[in-house]
């Protein structure tokens, strides 16, 4: 098990909060919450240790390819790969952003 | 039945996470989760023996309506450390069953739906697991003398170890085909008896012996569905509408000893046979 942390440039706080996902086999849990104006925070817990570039290569290419309002982020993760993280995080941008059901 | 027209207006329920189960069976707009991802109720075992916790350690208790009248649905994820009960997450359903039974006590009739989907304890919190899943039994007996409590072995994971003792003080049990129901595992009963005896890895003979369709021809549940949300949610109404039976299947103890005085222990137990036994017995 390793924990990793990471931050990224992001706009005005996110409006509401996000669940995406389960800490199943090759999945993960993803938790989106508003963070601090500027500021998009990423807590990783995950299963399998040593893959600390592959993270911070994945997030960034998600958080900051575009502009994304400021989230704390938690992500539970039981071996998922790059793309089902991906997948994950778009989920619960979609529904902060979206019509978005809360969690 | 497998018509394939029908199959694609059905709406599937087991693959539905715990959370959407619990929505679908409750009333449009009335979920209300307690003690959500978000409280981060987590186990405090896991993290000390290298596993990944989740937010609500896989269990969700929802609070609604159902058919109009209060209940609360509690929804194990299987697809989370096998469905296994922890401290927490076992904590988190005995203290709903019994906050319910004590609604009923005050004249709010709160009834309870449990969405099983679980090996039994977890067994990285041992004792503190088997505690609560206790704890959980006598609360479901508590509650049952007020409203009926339904269970649902929807699958794939099924319902075994202690759980199965809780499912089977329900009032009334649903299944589907994929659900399978058993105090042991295969596994288990494999190591313990031998391959010979029970092999884990036959898949059509372990339905044969522990999966929905023998359950019910067996009389040991209620309701046997196909995997459609619609269905399911009419299922409950319908238990809910007949309320608590006079007298649980788990009440029924000397019938059940009567059937097993007349399990011939020398052969090979078949479905067919299981069967007869407890059709005449029950």
């Amino acid at each position: 098990m390793e924990q990793l942390n990471f931050t990224f440039p992001a706009l005005d706080p996110a409006s509401g909060r996000a669940l995406a996902g389960v800490v199943g086999s090759g999945d993960l849990e993803v938790l989106a919450e508003p963070g601090a104006a500027g500021t998009t925070t990423v807590s990783v817990t995950t299963s399998v240790t040593g893959m600390g570039r592959v993270w911070e290569a994945v997030l960034t290419r998600v958080l900051a390819a575009t502009p994304l309002p400021a989230t704390k982020i938690e992500i539970n993760d039981f071996g998922a790969t790059p793309g089902v993280v991906r997948m994950r995080i778009e989920q619960a941008f979609e529904e902060l952003t979206g019509s978005g059901r809360e969690a | 039945m497998m018509n394939t027209a029908e199959l694609l207006k059905r709406e599937s329920f087991i693959e539905l996470g715990a959370r959407e189960r619990a929505r679908s069976l409750l009333d449009p707009g009335s979920f209300r989760e307690l003690i959500g991802p978000f409280d981060r109720l987590t186990s405090p075992w896991l993290a000390a023996q290298g596993v990944v916790t989740q937010a609500d350690d896989g269990v969700v208790v929802a609070r609604g309506r159902i058919a109009g009248q209060p209940a609360v649905v509690l929804a194990i994820e299987g697809a989370y450390q096998g469905g296994s009960m922890g401290e927490v997450g076992g904590a988190k359903i005995a203290g709903a069953l019994e906050l319910a039974a004590e609604d009923n006590r005050r004249g709010i009739p709160t009834r309870a739906v449990i969405l099983f989907e679980t090996g039994g304890v977890r067994l990285q919190e041992a004792n503190l697991g088997l505690a609560a899943i206790a704890e959980i039994h006598a609360a479901i007996a508590d509650l049952r003398r007020y409203q009926p409590v339904i269970g649902i072995v929807a699958g794939t994971v099924g319902c075994f170890g202690g759980m199965s003792i809780a499912a089977g003080l329900c009032s009334y049990l649903i299944v589907t085909r994929e659900a399978r129901l058993g105090l042991n595992g295969p596994q288990v009963i494999e190591q313990e008896a031998g391959i010979e005896e029970y092999d884990s890895r036959d898949r059509p003979f372990i339905w044969s012996i522990t999966g929905g369709e023998q359950r019910f021809a067996s009389k040991l549940v209620d309701a046997y569905l196909e995997d459609d949300v619609g269905a399911m949610r009419a299922s409950v109404h319908e238990f809910i509408r007949m309320g608590a039976p006079a007298r649980h299947r788990s009440d029924r103890e000397a019938d059940f000893l009567a059937c097993m005085e007349r399990v011939d222990a020398a052969e090979q137990a078949r479905p067919e046979t299981v069967r007869a036994i407890y059709q005449k017995g029950l």
